[in-house]
């Protein structure tokens, strides 16, 4: 029997960068503010200080830093045709857990979609013709230039480091002359590039593209944001995705908005809880509250005005689907919408092997790094090509962790004498270039749930049907020629091409760039939820987190998945608290 | 805050601590509201137990024999027994990975798998060395005459290339996911910090030539694609530091 609790104004699902962003603002407007998140209690000095964080073993290869795969997990199968099983442990992404979420272990490179990935599917029609058979790629349903201020709060939240490459319309040198128009320069100055990003930046200047640094979460000086949040600058320590950051450099939501969120008396923060459904009232279009669960197995009742799932993109989907919001997407009728467009990423890289030059790769940060971005989204010509879309290419020196980077050229062995002497040599005198391509959408990739596998509370769990597509392999194949060709030219002795073909294998770490499942879009017929995040179904319920994309596009998503959380802030603050009920009209 | 602390301390000793992840501060549901909870001197230490033992004599042999192949002695130094390897596998094996506590566990267990869908074992990690090790000595005894640790070196790397390519049946375990999970042990155990018991005198870093958690770059940035040579240091510091 579920205890039930004193209202509340809004209670919020999970504890990340969503969450934290909606608390922040929504606690500013006086409502009070519940989040309720199933993981730990989690601060700098405690549990990443620097005498902590750089342990390679324990927060990486033992997933301390990750949702504990023997409560809940998913189960995979790269078609209809096969039996999904279990992923039994973490491999090709990394949800996270706990307190922060995974702003905690992110690596921090923070990105705007391009203008005309808000609207893929009407401006690729219109200059290219109709998709192709199965491609479900559909607009946002927003736009740009409507996100463009929220993108830029963001930035200045985080103290992101960059270099503008379109302020106001007018292009600058030595920023990305292909991103929308920017209102402000980024808050910080770019961070320290070393031997590998120089040798890439001449590689590509000489191909004639436009190298510029890449946006980082990374501080490359001192910082204070506009919540009077410090943040200390980098010291390059190669230890920030799937590790937390000792030394407050890395924006989280414990180094950004906690400190300042904290102390607000309007605000509780509710941790080892787990939500296990959203609580609907009888006519099903009004969310009354959350059931959740303690560690100990008590279950209460949290009775909320308004609920705000900002769990991971998986479990926002699955919660929608155990708590019976909208339909489950079925790929063999093309019914129903929870669950659709699951989308990824597909990543390819060439390591650059140098015979007498040290990367010294050890010396890193998560978003120290060189990029070109002339062949993402539809910044070059696609006619002829056979493909939509496309990713950036870029030269990041993240780390050189050595259980996970083991830089060996084309024939090496994985043991033995040879390996040992590949190791030897090349570990110091590596770099690797990456191409970070898009992911379309398609009718046979999605999520429901598994038949057979259960959590600890014995719901089924989420079930992913996957595959690379036709349109990825064919731009990853395009991207990956464009990326040899720059790293032929970096002075390496030679190079080793990482291809990315089918199938996709769920076990390789990838990237943690999970997208779909509750889809953003303009109507109910090919949403789940309208252009401010809201459910079409039950209006006072909202959605956080890339599941709302409606297809992945070339780039890391955690700035178009913040920019979106303050997009839906402000209309739950400027019209939706005036007048609960739709803010779009079906 | 107050009635927090005064509660959790109540919890703590009153409660069996059988291994140091329980003294994290977050392992319990709590309420936080109006400060940071944070309390001095209380860290979240790694669960490193390097004394602790899973293997029986005759397994120890075994793989002691197997990453003393797979990242051998040799010319270019120290290989995977001088870096205690073996001890960080079995001390690993002992704890929550062994167990495989952190890995989803539940049935039902697949005959058949696809190659993309990872571990599928029914036995947890420990159990697998365990199941697997009795089978490989069983094969070799049979086919080669004695057990695997016995074989000569040449032998031994045949049959290693044979379990790695799939291509060795043994009864009742998965050869290949033996293999794979003994290589990435393995690998774990040369390179990790020295508080799991591995990597010992830091032989694994030094070979690569890895400074360890040194945690701050900042004055090596500007190398230019000259060396950077830094001796390593682990999270308890080094050796050097520690007066005899």
């Amino acid at each position: 029997m579920a205890r039930k609790l004193p209202h509340v104004d809004v209670v919020l699902v999970g504890f990340g960068w969503t969450a934290a962003i909606l608390a922040q603002e929504l606690t500013d407007e006086g409502l009070t503010v519940l989040a309720i998140e199933r993981g730990a209690w989690r601060d700098t000095p405690t549990d990443f200080p620097p005498t902590v964080a750089p342990d390679e073993l324990r927060w990486y290869w033992r997933k301390e830093m990750f949702q504990n795969n023997a409560r809940d997990t998913i189960t995979f199968r790269n078609n209809r045709s096969q039996t999904a099983l279990p992923m039994r442990r973490w491999g090709s992404f990394l949800p996270g857990e706990g307190v922060g979420g995974a702003s905690v272990h992110w690596n921090g490179q923070t990105w705007r979609f391009l203008p005309s990935d808000f609207i893929a599917a009407s401006h690729n029609r219109e200059r290219y013709g109709e998709l192709p058979e199965g491609m479900t790629v559909q607009d946002f349903g927003v736009t740009y230039a409507e996100l463009e201020p929220h993108f830029d709060r963001f930035e200045k939240l985080c103290g992101i480091g960059g270099k503008a490459g379109n302020l106001n319309g007018q292009i600058q040198d030595g920023g990305n002359p292909f991103e929308g128009p920017r209102s402000s320069e980024y808050p910080n100055p770019p961070m320290h590039m070393t031997f590998a990003q120089h040798q890439f930046a001449k590689a590509t200047a000489e191909l004639g593209l436009k190298p510029f640094p890449g946006p980082s979460a990374n501080m490359s000086r001192p910082y204070t944001n506009p919540l009077g949040c410090q943040l200390g600058p980098c010291s390059y320590c190669g230890f920030c995705e799937k590790y937390g950051c000792g030394n407050y450099s890395k924006a989280s939501v414990q180094t950004t908005i906690l400190p300042v969120l904290i102390q607000k008396p309007n605000f509780t923060l509710k941790t080892h809880n787990e939500v296990l459904h959203v609580n609907l009232d009888k006519s099903r279009t009004r969310a009354t509250g959350v059931r959740h669960v303690d560690v100990q197995g008590n279950e209460y009742d949290q009775p909320a005005d308004l609920v705000i799932l900002c769990a991971y993109q998986t479990n926002n989907t699955r919660l929608m689907m155990l708590s019976g919001i909208g339909e489950i997407y079925n790929p063999a009728t093309g019914q129903g919408l929870v669950g659709k467009n699951y989308c990824y990423q597909i990543m390819s890289s060439a390591d650059v092997f140098f015979e007498d030059k040290y990367t010294n790769e050890f010396a890193g940060a998560g978003a120290l790094g060189m990029v070109v971005d002339e062949y993402n989204g539809d910044n070059f010509d696609h006619s002829g090509l056979g493909f939509i879309g496309g990713g950036y290419i870029a030269n990041w020196t993240t780390n050189a962790r050595p259980i996970e980077s083991q830089p060996v050229p084309e024939g090496t062995p994985s043991w033995g004498s040879a390996w040992k002497k590949a190791m030897a040599e090349n570990f110091l005198k590596a770099t690797s270039v990456g191409a970070h391509g898009a992911s379309m959408a398609y009718a046979n990739n999605y999520l429901d749930l598994d038949p057979t596998y259960k959590d600890a509370y014995g719901r089924p769990l989420m079930r992913m049907t996957y595959d690379f597509t036709p349109n990825d392999v064919a731009m990853s194949a395009f991207l990956t020629e464009r990326m040899k060709e720059i790293a032929e030219r970096m002075g390496g002795r030679e190079i080793k091409l990482n291809l990315r073909d089918g199938p996709y294998d769920s076990m390789p770490y990838q990237t943690t760039h999970n997208t779909g499942g509750t889809i953003m879009g303009t109507n109910p017929s090919n949403s789940v939820v309208n252009r401010y995040l809201q459910s079409w179904d039950v209006p006072n319920l909202f959605v956080m987190g890339a599941g709302v994309f409606p297809q992945n596009a070339g780039y890391n998503p955690t700035g178009t998945v913040a920019a979106l959380t303050y997009w839906a802030a402000a209309a739950i603050r400027s019209q939706y608290l005036r007048s609960p009920g739709p803010l779009v009209q079906a | 805050m107050a009635g927090w602390k005064l509660s959790r301390r109540g919890f703590l000793t009153s409660t069996l601590i059988t291994t140091t992840a329980l003294l994290v501060p977050g392992a319990f549901a709590r309420t936080i509201s109006g400060e940071v909870p944070w309390l001095p001197g209380r860290a979240n230490l790694p669960p490193a137990y390097p004394d602790l033992r899973f293997f029986t004599t005759a397994e120890r042999s075994c793989i002691d024999a197997i990453i003393a192949r797979l990242i051998p002695t040799d010319e270019t130094g120290a290989g995977a027994r001088e870096a205690g390897v073996t001890d960080f596998i079995d001390s690993q094996l002992a704890g929550f990975y062994g167990k495989g506590e952190r890995w989803y566990m539940q049935g039902p267990f697949a005959d058949e798998k696809l190659d993309t869908q990872g571990y599928q074992s029914e036995q947890p990690p420990a159990q697998l060395y365990r199941d697997a090790i009795e089978a490989l000595d069983a094969h070799c005894e049979q086919t080669l005459g004695s057990v695997f640790a016995r074989l000569e070196e040449n032998q031994q790397d045949e049959i290693l290339k044979r379990l790695e390519e799939g291509d060795l049946e043994l009864d009742g375990v998965s050869a290949k996911a033996f293999f794979d999970l003994v290589l990435e042990n393995t690998i774990e155990g040369f390179f990790s910090d020295p508080i799991y018991g591995g990597n010992r005198d830091m032989v694994g870093w030094k070979l690569v030539g890895f400074p360890g958690a040194r945690y701050d770059y900042r004055d090596y940035l500007d190398h230019n694609g000259e060396p950077v040579i830094l001796e390593p240091v682990g999270l308890k510091g080094r050796p050097a530091w520690t007066p005899a």
